[in-house]
């Protein structure tokens, strides 16, 4: 029996360094080669000795597919390629090769750069890499070879963000990398057609949260910011370059816009700049709102939201900034919460998590004075809020996308052991396929029972067409008697007997039952008595009482027999062809409950 | 009739193409009508290859031919269709029937057996579809024949079992527009018929299956598109009025989860229809005992489409929704539900929290990080993720990434919301979170959807915030329809109030164009809450109790907005005018005449009421005007001869007093204007007939005809107001209407004889008196019995004579009848409006000139309100005057017309104007014209004569009415600078 075999090498019952192997009918591909933000050592990468020991990796993978941009998921493809070596294709969509190079040169930078890392895929090795992408469109399906196709679904999340059906034959895995069930702002809805995989690979970093309505939290947060600004306080909200900053961009900007404020935004520039122009080029990849305005005005050219410099720190009046990095931890959004943290009209919106250690997260602990280097100490008089805007998708997103995509089997990446384990026994119930969430290097293995495709040939086609009547016919299966021919340990066609020279006749497939009842009536008055029961029950179907005693439903026959030593215990005979195997099934255990006493009086 | 015609078809075409030559010329002009049919018979025998064919059929299809001649067409059709190789042009060849088949009065039963005759050759699968289609038109033609539907329906189940889908799909049409229950039950019923291997749409199983089970055998088809066209087919069925058995429910059911959008779609209605058949019908819930009603299952079953794959499907879902109002409470409560769960501890919706801290009476800090962190910790097992039924339908459907599932959901939360006042209350929170959403339409329909719904509910203080904050919407039309909102919404406590007046001003700060809508905005405020209002009085008019505060400034919006709120509410509240300080007073008064509209009339103590005041309130008044009407109307009816002494005196004084009361009773405004306009012109006519200058010499009475013309005219004009600008006219008051005109017409012609000398231009005038006098006669034949006695009916007794005799005859004629006709009463319809346009914008007391370099245009924004304007699009324009008499027209765009409420409408526009250059600054004045043409009413009258009877439009006059007050802007067209 074929086998999909799924190794997880990162995101194993973990958030982080999502890698992992699939082997689908003979083709080894890696989704996903990204790094883990918590190690700054041999841990940060995943283990590709996995693998193989020794040499390059090209002759062990058939393609390797990158889901999305953000580092947990590319993080290592540099260093996969380059230095562990792999020259086949590496699969992405055309948003996420035109911006992961820049986060992997930020990313390399401030490795190498500022912390002085040597030993470390350098610029050129960025480049080299992105020579091996091959480029996807969304519902493109693309050959890898022969065999092998693969075809990306829009995941949410972030720009370019897909999920990838990957098919081998009749088998195929979908992997969704990290997606979102609710749109936002600037991103739509993931979405799959009902594609029934083998295994779906899912995320599950909200296995065990179901979020409130997006609009409350921008309600909330477009309230706080608008009080704020009305006050003449200064709004600063941390982020990171890419993904929610843009969401929070468009959010600021439609509000200024219908409300009609002046107060200037601010953003930091860098290379959310560089960024910002790919969201500008890939329109297609947003949602329906600025896709179809775009035309006349294309949402992510900001009229409201000018660049920062450093000098507007000290200028007087309300504003807003976005200043990078979100957590607080370093560069110019701590200069800035320094300056304006002494103001209690002044506000800091945190729109994610943060670490522990960080001034975020000291702040949003309610921590009133921080201690600065210098042994100085600053009074937090601003007002802190906390507003979640995630783009994962939580336990309903997650049962929808199963429900969507009706797959056999269900495997849990991208979360926490404990909080997967809750959602793997949702899944059981409510759906009742087999979930699966391996821990990092360990293997799930699914059994596969994929449909054979098998030629038939013409005779036999006109045969069966000349025997049964004409075609469809919507109610019932054919069976079809013919001769499999298997070539090279493979089924090739299904040819008639004739072709062969062979006369025989073919078989018919019946299958008998026999069911006891307790009765006592006479073998004739039962037989009424079940015509009677089986007349009240299968309203639609044609029974019969024939004379010689039996009794027929469609092609069923139904026979009672006993024996002369106990009368009342009747042996029902029923018999069944094999296209009639529903039928004949729910006839037997109709039967096994027996008669009904009240039919008696009939 | 037909026959003969069909031989002459016949006839005609054999002996064309047959003999082309000899065929004499005058009889083929003579026959012309045929010849169509045998030009196709040509052309179809000439076409040497299907393009060709197909092209003269084409063409062919273009053109109409007449009842009579269509059997003909269609048997050339066959026989060619028989000869025809290509399924291309059969195909056509079928369509052109089908097409033909619908030409008024013609039987398509003639050629029925024809094309049922075709079906036994025919081997390709598109013409056997097209075939069907035609036969489909066929039937529709003929639903009373139970034969030939009877025959028609044993052809479609004989190609049911066809293999390719079109034309299953066909059959599975003609059965649902044709099929029938009862006439296929077999009466010996079940048994006959071997089981199993015969298909089900075979010759044989039709005997014993009614339509119905033929259909839904097609549920299970293999082909997506007989799927759907199997449950469209059972849709046509119901939509026919035939009863569907429940049984299909189940296997409606199991099509919501088809693998195709347009299956689950159609499936979604089919579910519906059957919710909506046996609403209470218990059906089991599977893997449980227990049982539910149908119309909650299905209802569950529809939410759950709601969160479907396809876009589609989802406003199917979410619109059906909407109409499936007898669910019962706890499903419809469920699809606001959404148990919110943060690593696998409850959590409250932001929702909850919001209403637990309002009735806790603590204000939301919102300081704290994860002050909405999780409480207690959940049941895992409890937690249901994939909740089956309805849970939280309505979430989903209102944050939607498409906008039209949003507005799909927003118009079912309206329908099921009026319908439950519970449900409306839950169902505040999640629409006043659409106020939020990113297109301005899903807002606007959110915000006119809580309109609706207002009068359920109350808003609390949290919401109403919500709800204020978007009084700062750049989009005039998302403010309007808040205030419009807030005109009927109820609120809880004073702060609500206070709230919403500060929200109100900083709005008309911000926004100075939305006083009017503001201020009325104010004035329901106030109406509505009285004793909110009270406590705050003090501090609304800053009033102290011993200090004199200064006295505020009159002419400031934001002031008067305040006074208008106090003064609404105190009209219900007579405690409140104590709090009041003089200049308050003061204020009132002004108010109370500048602002009549918003500012009620108020008892206040010690003060002499204005008389004008005491008349309008007191309840009863109404009905006493009416009755004041009434009798004046029926003093005037009195009198019987213009020409008596004193009926000019009365007529006089009636007038005047009708005039009065328009001006004091608004709701009868119409009425006393109407009848005062209508016996104005009745004054005039009997002025200018009275005049002495009929026994005079003509050449002596220059100076009086001057005065009789000018009456004549005015006349006229006044006729056609009253015949457009009051809605509420039956055809009787237009026939009166008509007469008086027809008078003033013939006034008119008497003047003119009387001054011109010679015939030539009289016959021509005559002749256009005497048309009208025709047209008069058909347009109200209905009423000319109660005309007897009038101008119009004894002119019709001399009507024989009149079109016979020369002008200097019929212009005596007209001048005694003129004089000894009576005065004719008028009968005041139920409902009479008159029509009134204001233009608010621009106000017209700026003295600031708009300047702009000549030769160039500029924008003048108008803004109006119009009343009881019929079909406005259409008949209001603008109309600009310059001073030196230049008048431009424009007709604004559809577009800028809305329609905020019953009978009323608001033009919102741009006019663009432009001038040369002008020394200073000068006024121009813009007026709102009201466009007439009698076209209109002619055409409705003959409608029901005959179609080709569109005369060119001689009688037709148009023109404009001017109405409303115009209003002056100062324009300065500068020199351009070189």
């Amino acid at each position: 029996m074929p086998e999909i075999k799924v190794t997880p090498l990162g995101a194993g019952q973990d958030v982080g360094r999502s890698c992992i192997l699939v082997s689908i009918g003979g083709k080894n591909i890696m989704l996903d080669c990204g790094m883990h933000m918590g190690y700054n050592d041999d841990r940060r990468f995943p283990d590709f000795s996995y693998i193989t020991q020794q040499g390059r990796l090209t002759e062990f993978l058939d393609c390797v597919i990158i889901s999305h941009f953000h580092l947990d998921h590319c993080g290592a493809l540099p260093y996969m390629s380059e230095m562990v070596g792999y020259d086949g294709p590496i699969y992405m969509t055309h948003p996420t090769k035109a911006i992961c190079p820049i986060l992997l040169e930020d990313f390399r930078k401030i490795t190498v750069d500022k912390k002085g890392e040597t030993n470390f895929f350098t610029s050129q090795m960025i480049k080299d890499c992105m020579k091996k992408v091959i480029p996807l469109n969304l519902h493109q399906t693309v050959q890898v070879d022969d065999e092998l196709e693969i075809k990306a679904y829009y995941a949410g999340h972030v720009l370019g963000a897909a999920m990838v059906q990957i098919k081998v034959g009749s088998e195929s895995v979908v992997y969704t990398g990290d997606y979102n069930m609710t749109p936002d702002r600037h991103l739509g809805a993931a979405w799959i057609d009902k594609c029934r995989p083998d295994i779906l690979i899912s995320e599950s970093t909200y296995a065990t949260t179901i979020r409130d309505s997006k609009r409350c939290r921008e309600r909330d947060f477009l309230k706080k910011v608008h009080e704020t600004v009305e006050r003449g306080g200064k709004v600063l909200i941390p982020v990171f370059a890419l993904g929610r900053a843009q969401e929070l961009c468009i959010l600021l900007e439609t509000f200024w816009e219908r409300m009609n404020m002046k107060a200037p935004i601010y953003f930091s520039t860098g290379l959310t700049e560089k960024a910002n122009h790919y969201y500008k080029l890939f329109i297609t990849w947003t949602n329906q709102k600025i896709r179809k305005t775009f035309v006349q005005r294309n949402m992510f050219e900001f009229k409201h939201i000018k660049a920062f410099d450093r000098s507007y720190i000290d200028n007087p009046g309300p504003m807003v900034v976005f200043a990078t990095p979100g957590m607080l931890h370093a560069g110019l959004s701590l200069q800035i919460f320094r300056k304006w943290a002494g103001n209690e009209k002044n506000m800091i919106i945190m729109p994610g998590y943060c670490v522990q250690g960080t001034i975020g997260h000291k702040i949003l602990n309610g921590q009133k004075k921080l201690e600065l280097e210098n042994r100085q100490t600053l009074e937090v008089k601003l007002q802190v809020e906390y507003m979640s805007f995630s783009a994962h998708a939580d336990a309903k997103g997650i049962m929808q996308l199963i429900r969507m995509a009706e797959p056999r089997n269900m495997l849990l990446v991208h979360g926490e052991a404990k909080k997967m384990e809750f959602l793997k026994d949702k899944i059981e119930q409510e759906f009742s396929i087999n979930c699966f969430m391996p821990a990092n290097g360990e293997t799930s293995t699914v059994a596969t029972n994929p449909s054979v495709p098998v030629d038939i040939s013409l005779n036999l086609l006109k045969r069966e067409m000349a025997l049964g009547g004409p075609l469809p016919d919507p109610k019932k299966p054919r069976t079809m008697h013919g001769t499999l021919i298997m070539k090279d340990n493979c089924v090739s066609s299904l040819i008639f007997f004739s072709d062969f020279g062979c006369p025989w006749l073919e078989h018919q497939l019946r299958f008998t039952c026999r069911v006891q009842l307790q009765d006592a009536h006479s073998d004739s008055d039962t037989h009424i008595r079940i015509y009677t029961h089986l007349k009240s029950v299968l309203k639609g179907y044609t029974i019969q009482h024939l004379p010689d005693g039996t009794v027929m439903v469609e092609s069923i026959v139904i026979k009672v027999s006993s024996s002369p030593e106990e009368p009342n215990t009747k042996v029902l005979l029923l018999s069944w062809s094999y296209q009639d195997e529903d039928l004949g099934s729910f006839l037997s255990t109709l039967l096994k409950k027996g008669l009904p006493a009240a039919l008696s009086s009939m | 009739m037909a026959a003969h015609l069909k031989k002459r078809v016949y006839e005609e075409f054999s002996k064309v193409v047959q003999l082309p030559q000899e065929e004499a010329p005058a009889k083929k002009l003579r026959l012309t009508k045929p010849s169509k049919s045998a030009a196709l018979h040509i052309d179809l025998c000439k076409a040497s290859n299907p393009t060709d064919a197909l092209q003269y059929l084409l063409s062919f299809a273009r053109s109409s031919v007449e009842a009579e001649s269509v059997e003909g067409v269609v048997r050339i059709l066959l026989e060619h269709y028989y000869k025809e190789q290509d399924n291309s042009v059969r195909l056509k060849i079928a369509s052109v029937i089908g097409l033909l088949s619908k030409t008024q009065n013609f039987n398509p039963e003639s050629i029925l057996d024809d094309t049922l005759n075709t079906f036994n050759t025919e081997k390709s699968h598109q013409v056997l579809a097209q075939l069907l289609d035609t036969l489909l038109v066929i039937g529709t033609q003929l639903p009373e024949s139970p034969a030939v539907r009877h025959r028609l329906i044993e052809v479609a189940c004989k190609h049911l079992s066809d293999t390719y889908f079109g034309v299953r799909n066909k059959c599975l049409q003609l059965l649902g527009c044709l099929g029938n229950v009862d006439t296929h039950l077999n009466k010996d019923g079940h048994g006959s018929v071997p089981p199993g291997i015969v298909a089900p749409g075979g010759s044989g199983g039709i005997g014993v299956r009614d339509v119905q089970s033929v259909i839904s055998d097609y549920f299970t088809d293999q082909d997506p598109r007989v799927r759907t066209a199997a449950i469209k087919a059972m849709l046509q069925l119901h939509e026919r009025g035939l009863k569907i058995q429940q049984a299909i429910y189940d296997q409606a059911c199991r099509l919501l989860c088809d693998d195709y959008e347009q299956v689950r779609s159609a499936a979604v209605q089919m579910v519906w229809v059957l919710s909506q058949l046996y609403p209470e019908s218990i059906v089991p819930i599977p893997s449980s005992n227990e049982q539910v009603r149908l119309v909650d299952d299905s209802f569950g079953k529809i939410s759950h489409m709601v969160s479907d794959g396809s876009w589609v499907v989802r406003v199917q879902a979410a619109k059906t929704l909407g109409n499936m109002l007898q669910v019962s409470p706890q499903f419809l409560e469920q699809t606001l539900d959404k148990k919110l769960m943060s690593d696998l501890r409850r959590k409250r919706t932001a929702h909850e929290r919001a209403k637990e801290l309002y009735t806790s009476g603590e204000f939301s800090s919102g300081r704290k990080w994860a002050d909405d962190a999780p409480k207690e910790k959940v049941d895992t097992s409890a937690v249901n993720l994939i909740a089956s039924g309805a849970c939280g339908a309505f979430v989903h459907g209102l944050e939607d990434e498409m906008y039209e599932v949003r507005n799909a959901a927003v118009d079912a939360l309206s329908a099921l919301a009026q319908s439950s006042a519970s449900f409306a209350e839950k169902c505040l929170d999640f629409l006043v979170d659409m106020f939020n959403d990113e297109i301005e339409e899903v807002r606007l329909q959110s915000i006119h959807v809580l309109r609706q719904i207002s009068t359920n509910i109350t808003l609390r203080e949290d919401q109403l915030d919500t709800v204020l904050a978007v009084l700062e919407d750049s989009s005039r039309d998302i403010r309007e329809a808040l205030h419009e909102l807030i005109c009927f919404t109820n609120v809880s406590t004073k702060e609500c109030i206070q709230l919403a007046l500060l929200e109100l001003l900083k709005n008309l700060t911000k926004y100075p164009t939305d006083r009017n809508s503001v201020w009325k905005c104010l004035k329901f405020l106030g109406g509505r809450h009285p004793t909110l209002v009270l406590p705050l009085v003090p501090e609304l008019l800053s009033t102290h109790p011993y200090f004199h505060t200064p006295e505020p400034d009159m002419d400031d919006p934001a002031y008067i907005a305040v006074l208008v709120l106090v003064f609404n509410a105190a009209q219900s509240c007579p405690t409140m005018t104590a709090l009041f300080s003089d200049h308050t007073f003061r204020h009132y008064t002004y108010l109370r005449d500048s602002l009549s509209h918003l500012v009620p009339p108020l008892r206040l103590p010690g003060r002499k009421q204005a008389p004008g005041v005491c008349g309008i309130d007191g309840s009863g008044s109404v009905e006493s005007a009416q009755l004041f009407l009434q009798q004046s109307l029926c003093r005037v009816s009195t009198i019987h001869n213009l020409q008596d002494p004193g009926a000019q005196d009365l007529l006089n004084f009636t007038i005047r007093d009708l005039q009065r009361l328009g001006e004091l009773q608004a709701e009868l405004a119409g009425a006393a204007d109407f009848s005062a306009t209508y016996l104005r012109c009745q004054l005039l006519l009997t002025k200018a007939l009275q005049e002495k200058l009929w026994t005079m010499a003509v050449p002596l009475c220059l100076k009086h005809n001057a005065m009789a013309t000018a009456a004549a005219k005015q006349i006229l004009e006044e006729t056609y107001k009253l015949e457009f600008l009051y809605s509420g006219l039956e055809n009787r008051q237009v026939a009166t209407i008509h007469h008086v005109r027809l008078q003033a017409k013939a006034l008119q012609l008497v003047l003119t004889a009387r001054t011109r000398r010679g015939v030539e231009p009289l016959i021509s005038v005559c002749e256009k008196f005497l048309q009208e006098v025709e047209s008069f006669q058909r347009l109200f034949v209905i009423e000319l019995p109660h005309l007897q006695d009038s101008f119009v009916g004894k002119l019709l007794e001399l009507s024989p004579r009149l079109s016979a005799c020369k002008p200097g005859e019929l212009v005596k004629i007209l001048q005694t009848t003129l004089r000894q006709s009576g005065f004719l009463n008028l009968q005041l319809p139920e409902q009479i409006q008159r029509a009134s346009g204001t233009i608010i914008e621009p106000t017209g007391e700026s003295d600031n000139p708009l300047r702009f370099t000549s030769g160039l245009v500029v924008a003048l924004d108008i803004d109006a309100t119009l009343e009881h304007v019929q079909d406005p699009q259409n008949t209001v324009k603008v109309q600009v005057l310059y001073p030196d008499g230049q008048s431009h027209v424009i007709q604004p765009k559809p577009g800028d017309f809305r329609s905020p409420g019953p009978h009323r409408h608001r033009l919102i526009t741009q006019v663009y104007l432009s001038h040369s250059a002008w020394t200073e600054a000068c006024q121009i004045e813009v007026r709102l014209l009201l466009a007439y043409s009698s076209a209109r009413l002619c055409k409705a009258a003959w409608r029901d004569g005959t179609t080709e009877g569109l005369q060119p439009t001689d009688g037709t006059t148009e023109g404009t009415i001017p109405f409303g007050k115009p209003v002056k802007v100062f324009i300065m067209p500068k020199p351009a600078r070189r």
